[in-house]
């Protein structure tokens, strides 16, 4: 009946500060979400500065896999015209 | 060597270059087999080895002499719990799960570091491993931060930053102790007298003779040999001691002042082989625990689960 | 202020000899030490745990708790020698002090136990505790009442983190619902210490200081057998009365918890650490 278990893996992202993005900051073990979160609360934000986390289940994520980099990637690195430097303006005027 | 050479020759050079370019290596990427055995090895040992590590600290929690050394100490071991767990996820990430890595260091199969086979005999013991064991491991950690591998290297940042405050609060009580009482002043001598050794030992054998050393450096999974730490670590540490009057027990201890080393003696490396070999004073005592806490705590993981179970099964009935 | 101790001696039906002697003269002082004590005690307890959990989260949460229970009983015994005014600190009120003068709650004192008698515990004190602590921050004694702001924000956590743990352990297996069971059968007649009021804490009530404590025991009972409800768990029905940490007479587990707490102090009278 007793079966070895170390429980369900999560992904915990961490707010460090306000108006800050929530970063991967590591996984923890947990049976649910609420058990995900407390778990999560009592190991990643015990130095202070955390100020909201999610905790996301491991196979809920979808990853993009190492073999798709250049197709899904490659093509957003050649269009200059994205970046404000690809502009010229007349010397000496403030655009912004 | 025979596995290297049954990688597929391409995929195996694209890999190194990427290392001599001083890539990073994540989950999905691929590796040769070697490099992942030889990660899960290293990280699963790092891991069993905070955990292990909980409980010679541990032993003096309950005995604390003031409440500030209690909080300490216990945030401390805390710490160390929680750097256990980061690298766990850090190797679960190599497709091996906790529960397997746990069943290898209660089985025997997986080693933890032979440190924490030595007793802590008085408070004393305290001060002298934040000071000696934490620094060695800081100096350890510090270039484990840049190891080839994503997780690790991650998850060696945040200890790094945790570990600030190791040393520093063992330092303390050992600089405390050792203008203290003249019970105090032998304790603290004598903590360091039993310490001073494992603590050099903390490097693992002489790059000469390291099964694993040539292979982990040329994938840049370590970065530093053992000696080159274990130099830096007792460069670091002679004019701290001296700062506070206590002494290493080594005879041979000199100063060079051509290569700026503090050269020391040599190791008795039967000594660690014995340790390692299970041998050592507390090994028996380590293992007990964690098979203890482990097998106390079977029904509780289990309730865990099966009550989740069961709220998720009203869940869908209530949907339904 | 004469008046106040002399109604708070009788009110209490404490001699004006034997142990409590030297505290029931200073309710507030003799308040505080009850504050500071239930949790000097019970971090203790919890820090029993650390390395021995049954899982690696667990054993950081339940340092997390120890933590914070020291912590509040740190500047809760430091504030304590200042209202004493004889040179005690927090230390000396927590290493140098017997048995008989720990003012402490039964419930703390008991041996850790199992996960469950642990959890149960813990969550009987937390429900307790966020209710006393609600009443704390309105405190006249304002140093008093920020440190109940303090804790409160921490025992608010405690509470939903030891209330899940009840409610997955009753709501488990057959074998964890056996051990929660037998854990609040034994430890259910221990709460109603919580809310026997004496002198001390009449003289604290009428100054504005301190809080009713027999009042705090109907919220306290229907937010417990709520939860013990979704646990699956029976109330008990004990009829013993557990009284005697508030004057000094405890189990006799503390004496031998303190023995080993104050070892190195005792031993080595006058050092520092």
């Amino acid at each position: 009946m007793s079966t070895e278990t170390q429980w369900p893996l999560w992904e915990v992202f961490t707010q460090e500060g306000d108006a800050a993005p929530h970063e991967h900051a590591g996984s923890v073990h947990a049976v649910d979400a609420e058990h995900a979160m407390q778990n999560a609360r009592d190991i990643y934000a015990r130095r202070g500065k955390v100020v909201s986390l999610w905790v996301v289940p491991l196979d809920a994520i979808t990853a993009s896999s190492p073999g798709d980099a250049g197709p899904l990637f490659d093509p957003g690195s050649d269009k200059a015209y994205r970046h404000p430097q690809f502009y010229k303006s007349p010397r000496g005027v403030k655009i912004f | 060597m025979t596995v290297a050479a049954a990688e597929d020759p391409v995929k195996l050079a694209e890999f190194e270059a990427r290392l001599e370019r001083g890539e990073t290596i994540e989950p999905k990427d691929w590796m040769p087999e070697k490099y992942r055995k030889q990660l899960v090895r290293m990280m699963s040992q790092h891991a069993h080895s905070e955990v292990v590590g909980m409980l010679p600290e541990g032993n003096w929690i309950t005995r604390a002499p003031s409440l500030r050394r209690k909080m300490v100490l216990l945030a401390k071991v805390q710490d160390e719990g929680g750097h256990g767990l980061y690298i766990y996820c850090g190797t679960e990430t190599l497709g091996v799960g906790r529960e397997e890595l746990i069943e290898q260091l209660l089985t025997g199969k997986a080693k933890y570091s032979s440190i924490f086979n030595y007793p802590t005999l008085t408070w004393a013991d305290i001060g002298v491993i934040g000071w000696l064991v934490d620094g060695a491991a800081i100096v350890n950690q510090t270039m484990l931060a840049k190891t080839s591998y994503g997780p690790y290297a991650r998850a060696m940042i945040r200890i790094c930053k945790e570990e600030n405050f190791h040393k520093r609060q063992g330092y303390e009580i050992c600089t405390v102790m050792a203008k203290g009482t003249p019970a105090q002043r032998a304790m603290v001598q004598d903590a360091v007298n039993r310490w001073w050794w494992p603590s050099l030992m903390m490097f693992g054998p002489s790059d000469a003779t390291s099964p694993n050393s040539a292979e982990l450096m040329r994938w840049r999974v370590k970065r530093e040999t053992n000696d080159a730490l274990r130099q830096r670590f007792v460069n670091l540490t002679i004019p701290q001691a001296q700062a506070i009057g206590l002494s290493v027990p080594d005879p041979d201890l000199r100063y060079n002042a051509e290569t700026e080393n503090w050269e020391f003696g040599p190791i008795d490396w039967s000594e660690f082989q014995a340790v390692i070999a299970g041998n050592g004073p507390c090994n028996r005592e380590r293992m007990a625990a964690r098979r203890k806490a482990h097998a106390d705590g079977a029904w509780v993981r289990e309730a865990a689960e099966v009550h989740a179970e069961k709220q998720a099964a009203r869940a869908r009935e209530h949907a339904a | 202020m004469t008046e106040a101790r002399a109604q708070a001696a009788t009110a209490a039906g404490v001699a004006p000899s034997g142990p409590t002697a030297g505290v029931a003269g200073n309710p507030l002082f003799e308040y505080l030490c009850r504050l500071g004590d239930d949790r000097l005690v019970l971090g203790h307890r919890l820090s029993e745990w650390a390395g021995h959990a049954p899982i690696l989260e667990e054993d950081i949460a339940l340092s997390n708790f120890a933590l914070d229970f020291v912590g509040q009983a740190a500047a809760l015994l430091k504030l304590a020698g200042e209202v004493e005014g004889k040179g005690r600190d927090e230390d000396a009120l927590a290493y140098h002090r017997d048995e008989n003068e720990f003012r402490n709650l039964l419930l703390v004192e008991l041996p850790k136990g199992d996960f469950a008698f642990t959890m149960v515990r813990q969550y009987l004190f937390d429900a307790f505790d966020v209710l006393a602590l609600e009443r704390l921050v309105k405190s006249k004694h304002e140093v008093l009442a920020g440190i109940a702001a303090k804790a409160l924000k921490e025992a608010k956590y405690h509470v939903r983190h030891s209330g899940e743990w009840v409610v997955r352990l009753g709501d488990g297996t057959e074998e964890s619902h056996r051990r929660t069971q037998a854990a609040l059968d034994e430890l259910w007649s221990y709460a109603s210490e919580f809310f026997l009021a004496d002198g001390v804490d009449t003289a604290m009530v009428a100054q504005g200081i301190g809080l009713d404590l027999p009042s705090l025991k109907a919220p306290w009972e229907i937010t417990v057998r709520e939860t013990l409800t979704r646990a699956t768990l029976t109330v008990p029905n004990d009829p013993r009365v557990v009284r005697g940490g508030r004057l000094g007479r405890h189990s006799e587990h503390l004496g031998h918890m303190l023995a080993e707490m104050q070892i190195l102090p005792r031993s080595h009278p006058g050092a520092q650490w």
